[in-house]
């Protein structure tokens, strides 16, 4: 009877689980005191140190064991799953499981997306972010709009599919459209307003786009050739990373320009938004982008607080206008917690699961990595490729992972 | 001066549009839902949730009163008379009594038909249908109207999801299930992480700020990478998929972000408030309950509302971890999946079920936004 209540299960687990912790680490510092080394006899004071010398990893102990056994064990176990197969009684198998799954166009198509994630969801969460912080640092009622643009981070992913799949929602021809993108949609008619809102305004958001991303690759790539500069080896891969997926991005880009004007647009009629090849990979990132503004907008707020007064007081007198004192005195002072923030929401885009999963279920093109993972140990009962994949997913967080631990350690000193 | 205070006062009216536009299109797809889940099925299905704010025409048919049991003699002609709305009056645009036609008249003005019959109806829903013995018979005459109906809203979803559904409409046991999933599993870390985060913070031993840094390293290891190893481990030892399960699962999973967090904190803890307690007697543990504790509850708090908004966000180790071929152990979030696959166009249905499960860490978030910006600010590797 007991057991077939959750909610008294769950009660009697806060009760049982709390005592328990308490119960612990209150007896085992009365066991390690009283009788393993009591603190009075002849070797009081040998004992004391020795106590004191066993309690930190008394007081560590459930924390490390946890640790160990659900983060730092799996990813062990999850790299000799890859390199075993199930079916086979999990005899070890080497690489197969990694050709079997590069050698699916599922796979590369998931990859494809998550970069296009990886790229468009940091920089446009972290963009509007810094926008925000910046528009509503010195209005009074700048906090109330700042707690109204965050709040979407307390909404489920779940939840924010269900949102935006109302917004994306399609009706037959003869009724009334009911998901607000489709009703926008059907009041462009191909005149002269559509041109402009829908050909020339894209445009040239994709120009200054490329125009960003070229800069952006030119003083990465710059490092290479030139004389002087810092040619230490770590950089040079990093720099040929990033030069090679800017020009990635910009032949992208450059594309979806020229299809831009090239394509017919279909005019008058209702899109199934969700199912438009490419373009629904960009509507499901928005989910994400709405949920994270908030974040980025929040922690660049704080910095942007913090930056001394003086530095701005001094490019006022100097006679810099708003934007150059945004762009030249502010953004690099806060250089730090943008790629703090801009790591961040990458580790999250990684991990990105359930939006997919709701929305599309990687259909038409949307796969991602998490999902696709989700796929093969789930559905397809595939361990060694499901493994594997998930070892993608680690070795791409691992950069973020060494330059935390880098900082972090950094900062203790 | 008088142009740069006048510039001045533009980008500042500038700076307030933008905001107002920002804020207006983060809130606009929240509304949105929780517009529609006070509409009911067949107002979602015919205009979008926009228009539900606002008066809206309606094309409705009514019928006048039976002519056999109504009509009175008038001269030489019958008449019919009566209010076609029932109980319910409505404001008239504009009405017809063909179907071709539906606003061929005005309030007030009479419609002609063949051979003298004709019918008048005023603003109100009163109507006079006049006409020989032939015409008024059978069955009554249709009137078709233009009306404005002004915005009308339902809690009968809120009821259906919450009390009356049945099966997978019925959120009451989902919302319950998150519940159990989500208290223990926000407070059982707080409790394991605080003494850990107490070792590093105060208390020296070899190793100490390498396990930092094995605890920063942690902080961003996929979960991902957990499911299969643990989901077996779970089945190995007995404990199976289940509630036992999860929590062990979000207790582990929440570990990282739990020591790193509250440590710290703890760290910029005054030490003289510690070491004149250690110099009075108090042993570690003393310490730790009597004056760490107490004094670190800001950062409890912050974590205590990631916990919670995280857990019961979750899909993911609930799917993994918890929910079994029964479905009995379903959480919210993974009900709502479900409904979006069999119920993908009851938007009624899905939006009051998302909206159920969103209220809860809406006024989490709301009550305790100050220490969630906290906790972020401080979460955040710097």
């Amino acid at each position: 009877m007991f057991a077939d209540n959750p909610a008294l299960l769950g009660l009697a687990t806060i009760v049982i689980g709390v005592g328990a912790c308490l119960g612990y680490f209150f007896f085992s510092n009365v066991v390690l005191d009283k009788i393993i080394f009591p603190a009075s006899g002849p070797n009081a004071g040998r004992n004391i140190n020795r106590a004191n010398m066993v309690r930190p990893w008394l007081f560590l102990f459930p924390a490390l064991f946890a640790l160990l056994l659900y983060l730092a064990y799996p990813v062990f176990e999850t790299l000799r799953l890859s390199l075993t197969d199930r079916d086979q009684g999990g005899a070890f198998v080497g690489f197969a499981n990694y050709s079997q799954m590069m050698a699916e166009p599922k796979f590369w198509e998931a990859v494809r997306n998550n970069m296009l994630w990886l790229i468009v969801v940091p920089a446009v969460s972290t963009a509007f972010g810094l926008l925000v912080a910046q528009l509503t640092d010195r209005i009074r009622w700048g906090n109330l709009a700042k707690s109204l643009i965050f709040m979407p981070m307390a909404i489920s992913f779940v939840g924010a599919s269900v949102i935006f799949k109302l917004i994306y929602d399609t009706r037959p021809e003869d009724q009334n459209q009911i998901g607000i993108l489709n009703a926008v949609w059907l009041k462009f008619d191909g005149g002269i307003g559509s041109v402009l809102m829908l050909q020339v305004l894209p445009s040239m958001l994709l120009i200054g786009f490329i125009v960003i991303v070229a800069s952006v690759a030119w003083s990465f790539a710059r490092g290479i050739i030139a004389k002087g500069e810092d040619k230490s080896v770590w950089l040079l891969p990093l720099r040929l990373l990033v030069a090679g997926g800017a020009l990635w991005l910009i032949w992208v880009s450059v594309g979806s320009l020229i299809g831009l004007w090239i394509g017919e647009l279909p005019y008058g009629e209702a899109q199934t938004w969700l199912t438009v090849p490419m373009w629904n990979n960009f509507f499901l990132m928005v989910v994400l982008i709405w949920i994270q503004t908030g974040f980025a907008m929040v922690i660049l707020s704080a910095a942007l607080r913090g930056i001394p007064e003086e530095t701005v007081e001094a490019a006022i007198i100097d006679g810099a206008n708003p934007f150059q004192i945004f762009f030249k005195i502010k953004v690099p002072q806060i250089m730090g917690t943008i790629v703090v923030v801009w790591t961040t929401i990458t580790l999250t885009v990684l991990k990105v699961f359930d939006i997919v999963f709701a929305m599309t279920n990687g259909q038409w093109e949307t796969q991602v990595l998490a999902n696709y993972m989700y796929d093969k140990l789930f559905r397809a009962n595939d361990w060694g490729v499901g493994s594997a994949s998930a070892i993608v997913i680690m070795l791409l967080v691992t950069p973020i992972l060494v330059w935390n631990v880098y900082n972090a350690r950094k900062e203790m000193r | 001066m008088a142009t740069i205070a006048g510039k001045k006062s533009g980008l500042v009216w500038a700076v307030h549009i933008s905001v107002v536009f920002l804020v207006l299109l983060w809130l606009f797809p929240t509304i949105g839902l929780f517009v529609s889940s006070f509409r009911t099925a067949d107002q979602i299905s015919s205009s979008g949730w926009w228009a539900a704010l606002f008066e809206s025409e309606q094309n409705e048919v009514y019928r006048a009163a039976d002519p056999d049991d109504n009509r009175v003699a008038d001269g030489d002609m019958f008449v019919v008379t009566g209010n076609i709305f029932e109980g319910e009056p409505r404001e008239i645009r504009a009405w017809g009594i063909s179907s071709r036609n539906v606003s061929a008249f005005q309030p007030g003005e009479t419609a002609e038909m063949k051979d003298g019959e004709n019918v008048t109806l005023d603003a109100d829903g009163n109507y006079v249908w006049r006409g020989n013995d032939k015409q008024l018979s059978g069955r009554g005459q249709r009137i078709f109207i233009t009306a404005t109906v002004p915005p009308e809203f339902t809690f009968d979803n809120y009821r259906t999801i919450l009390f009356s559904g049945s099966g997978q409409d019925n959120m009451a046991k989902a919302f319950f299930n998150t519940l159990t999933v989500t208290i223990p599993a926000t407070i059982i870390p707080i409790v394991v992480a605080a003494f850990a985060a107490y070792a590093l913070a105060w208390m020296e031993f070899p190793g100490r700020a390498l396990l930092i840094a094995a605890v920063v390293g942690l902080l961003v290891v996929p979960l991902q990478l957990a499911l299969i190893p643990l989901l077996r481990l779970h089945l190995g030892i007995g404990i199976g998929k289940g509630y036992l399960g999860v929590w062990l699962a979000h207790t582990a999973f929440g570990m990282p972000l739990a020591v790193y967090l509250l440590r710290n904190y703890m760290v910029g803890l005054p030490r003289d408030i510690i070491e004149n307690a250690k110099v009075d007697g108090a042993t570690d543990f003393q310490i730790f309950t009597r004056i760490i504790l107490p004094l670190s509850f800001p950062a409890l708090a912050s974590f205590a509302i990631f916990q919670f908004l995280w857990t019961w966000n979750d899909l993911l180790v609930a799917k993994v971890f918890l929910i079994d071929a029964t479905g009995s152990t379903t959480v919210m979030t993974n009900q709502i999946v479900e409904l979006l696959g069999t119920r993908g166009g009851n938007w009624e249905i899905l939006a009051t079920a998302a909206f159920v499960s969103i209220a809860v860490p809406l006024a989490v978030f709301f009550a305790m936004q100050r220490y969630l910006v906290r906790g972020l600010l401080a979460g955040s590797v710097k």
